[in-house]
Parts: structure tokens; sequence; C-alpha cells
């Protein structure tokens, strides 16, 4: 009997995801046994006409990490919906946009703007600019074009399963991996793999306590206490509105939640639930002392919002 | 849009608290004071009851504005529900700026039960608001079709 196939595709994203397969050790030697890989652009030399030439549904499984940003990432994702019977959202860029999803708060032309002419690294004393189409001396070139926004994967395509995080923790991965393999029951489409099913709070060993806050502090600007709640100390932490499954790593070390695992179950907005969350606990009933204190959290869209503009109820910042 | 000539006609969604918003409504109304129609009201218990997401699921799905009414300070029935309504709105006011929303769209007012005249006054006045601001014109066209569809709100 062949071996189920996989496939792993790499839209707009850092990289990260593909190294977070890889995060999983020796385990990944029965991975590649059990399947074969049948497309991995990251890792191995296959060209997009091998996946076109593939039959219709005969991908058993493809794991698809990267935000759709590019007219290329759009034609794969529909290619590969097209040939994978199970099309996952593999990691917070494709579950919900993540870092590059921030570009959604600014517009093209201001990106273009930066990248080609304003940085202070850029040296572009041509004026040189992309441009979809060029005509060369060899003939005509053609590079994808640079969307206006950056959607989601399944604000393009319909998608099976979604697994969180920047990037997914590999002992995650491994645990859906081994599901799939040993043939178990799966959740019903649409469902969160890979991840809990309560907030990032139930993960953390830190002791709570009622929240009272007067003043927000960034975290260098504040030694924190090993063992109690971030958030009690003011550090804006979101544990309470990201879904548990990370093991609260950042928060062990230290460092507050940034939100990578997304929204908390039966949550439609992060960045709301947190606004929420934060509003109940400051400590002042006049506006103006309120304003004050909400004067220390220096940009609460990139804050609130730091992997999930594309998916949040708002998805850009509107003309 | 235009019922009215070719006068902008804002929907706004209005959130007013059981006890003295809604009251001071009613009492606008059975005073018979003029006020501008524009306004869809919501009773909720509290003010402090609306969740961020209510107001942004309503400029979502076609809002212009939204006005949160509730107790004045110290009056609210549940003690402090209209001090959370006010630490949310001044927060939300300014990830909504950074939306690109103007913040303007949201407003916060306490009206008690008996200040028909000041209901009526604040629907008239942010209904002028909004209409000098012009429609909400979200981008929709990411939002997933199904979604749109399943809950698409007759004007």
């Amino acid at each position: 009997m062949s071996k189920p196939t996989l496939a792993l595709y790499w839209a707009a994203s850092c990289g990260g995801c593909e190294i977070a397969v890889l995060d999983v050790e020796e385990k990944i030697l029965d991975v590649a046994a059990f399947f074969d890989i049948v497309f991995w652009p990251c890792a191995m030399d296959f060209k997009y006409k091998d996946v076109e030439a593939m039959p219709d549904g005969s991908i058993d499984l493809c794991l698809f990490n990267g935000a759709i940003r590019t007219s290329e990432n759009e034609l794969l994702a529909h290619l590969l919906r097209k040939k994978a019977k199970v099309l996952v959202a593999f990691g917070s860029c494709a579950m919900e946009g993540c870092i590059p999803g921030l570009a959604n708060l600014t517009t093209k032309q201001a990106i273009f703007e930066w990248a080609y002419k304003e940085s202070p690294s850029t040296v572009n004393t041509n004026g040189a600019a992309p441009v979809p189409r060029y005509a060369a001396p060899e003939g005509e070139l053609e590079i994808p074009e640079f969307y206006e926004s950056v959607r989601t994967l399944s604000q393009v395509v319909p998608v099976d399963y979604f697994i969180p995080g920047c990037p997914p923790q590999a002992p995650q991965i491994l645990a859906v991996m081994t599901a799939i393999m040993t043939g178990a029951q799966l959740p019903p489409p649409g469902a969160v793999l890979g991840a809990g099913e309560k907030s990032c709070c139930e993960e953390c060993g830190r002791v709570r306590k009622e929240k009272r806050l007067k003043r927000f502090y960034r975290p260098w600007e504040i030694e924190a206490k090993a063992d109690e709640c971030l958030l009690d100390q003011g550090i804006i932490c979101m544990g309470p509105a990201t879904r548990s499954g990370c093991g609260a790593l950042c928060v062990k070390a230290n460092m507050p939640c940034r939100g990578c695992y997304g929204a908390a179950p039966n949550v439609a907005d992060q960045g709301i639930k947190m606004i929420s969350a934060l509003s109940s606990v400051i400590d002042s009933q006049d506006a103006g002392e309120i304003n004050r204190i909400l004067d220390q959290i220096p940009d609460p869209v990139g804050t609130f919002y730091r992997f999930s503009v594309p998916a949040s109820m708002l998805h850009r910042r509107q003309a | 849009m235009s019922k009215n000539g070719d006068r902008f006609e804002p929907r706004i969604v209005g959130f007013l608290c059981n006890w003295c918003s809604y009251t001071g409504a009613d009492l606008a109304g059975v005073s018979r004071m003029k006020s501008a129609p524009n306004l869809r009201i919501i009773r909720v218990m509290c003010s402090g009851r609306v969740d961020p997401s209510f107001i942004l699921r309503a400029f979502q799905l076609g809002a212009d504005g939204v006005l949160v009414a509730g107790c004045h300070p110290g009056d609210c029935h549940y003690q402090e529900g209209n001090f959370k309504a006010l630490r949310r709105s001044l927060l939300l006011k300014r990830v909504l700026g950074g939306f690109g929303v103007d913040e303007r769209r949201l407003r916060l007012e306490w009206i008690s039960a008996s200040e028909g005249e000041k209901f009526a006054r604040v629907s008239t006045e942010f209904t002028e608001e909004i209409r000098a601001l012009g429609p909400l014109k979200l981008e929709t066209a990411m939002i997933p079709l199904a979604e749109l569809e399943r809950e698409e709100v007759p004007a």
C-alpha cells in the first residue's frame, strides 16, 4: 500500500514554522517514514508544476503556514486547497495574520515608500521599485503582485483545521502528527488542533491577586517578581485573552504573554477581549486619570493585536 | 441612505441601561419630546454589560455610530458598572483610532431616568455629529462571504 502524502508550504511567513516542524527532533524521521512528502519547497526541490500535475485531492495532509500577502500566496492557497484532502492553517500567520498582518495598519504605498526609499538602510539611487511586469532584453519578467491587505488562509480558501502559535510548539505539533499517524478520530473540521481549550493563564503558575492597576509598565521599566502574576505587577500580559497550549513559555521566562496562540476559545476578537479585561482592572473612576493611565500603553493596537489584525473584527485600518 | 432627499441618514445603535437611560428615553417618549429617529435602541441591564465586541459588531453590521448610555457616576444600580463602561470606552476609542475609525463614532453619555430632555438632545446631537462625519464604510471584502450572508441586516 502506498504511504499517505504530506505537503508543507510557506506563504507570507518568516520561516519559523518550518523550523518548528523540525523541532520535533528525531521524531521527524517517523513523520518522514510514515508520509510520502510530495511538496516542501523549504526543504526539498519541488516545482509548482509538479503540484499542478497531481490529481485533485491526492495530498492527504497539507500544512500551510504563512499569511496571504501576494498573488503567489493566493495562487498556492487555491492550488493546495484543490490538491489536499485536509488543509491545515499551520501557525499564527496562516491562522490570524500574525506579524505580517500588522501591515494592515498601514498601506501598500507607505510600505513601499519605506522599504524602497525612506528607511535609513536603503540605498536606492535610481529609485527602483518592484513592478509586477518588466520588459527585460531577454523577455518579459513577471513577479507576484503585492496586495493592499494581508489575509488569513481561511479568508481565501476553506480551511479544515487550525494549529495556532508563533510558531506552534514542537510537543503540540508532535501530538497532532501522532494523532493523525495513528488514525485517531479528529474533531470536526473547523476545529483548532494542538492547543488547549482555556486561556494561557490556566497554564501559568504565578500567583494571582485581585487586580487594581494605576500604572502600566513596559517589561524593561520594572524588575518583575518571579512568582506574581505579571498583569498584577502592571506589565501588560495577553494571557487572559490568549488560548492555552504553549505551556506559558514566555511567562516562565519572566516575559509577558504576547498572544501568539490567538484568541481564547469562543472569543471573536482577541484584542477586544483584552480591552475588556484591562478596563476591568484599572483602578480609577475619573476620566482624566484613566486617560493618564492609558497613556502608559504606547501602542494599544500593536499590543492587543500583535498577531491578529487580519483576523480581527475590523481586519485592517480603514481608509 | 437618502430617504430624505440626498441627506445622509445615519444608522445609530444605542445601548441604554435599564435603570436610568432607557427609562430616560421612555420619559422622552411619553413626554412627546422631539428627537432624531436615527437611534435604534437596545436595552441592556447595565452600561457595564456592553462588551466592546458588541460595539464592534454594530459597526461591522452597518452602524455609523454607537451610543452607550448609563446612570450618572455614583448612581449605578450595580454600584460601578458605569465606571467599567467609562474605562472601556476610553480604551476602545484609542483602538478605534488605531484602526482608522473616527473615535467620535462611539459616544458615552450619562442619562438619568428623569432626563428625558437630555436623551432627546443627545440623540439629536449625536445624529447630527454622525451625519457630518458621513457613512462609516468598513472594508468588508475580507470577511468570509458566508459570514456576511448570514448576518445581512436590512437597512
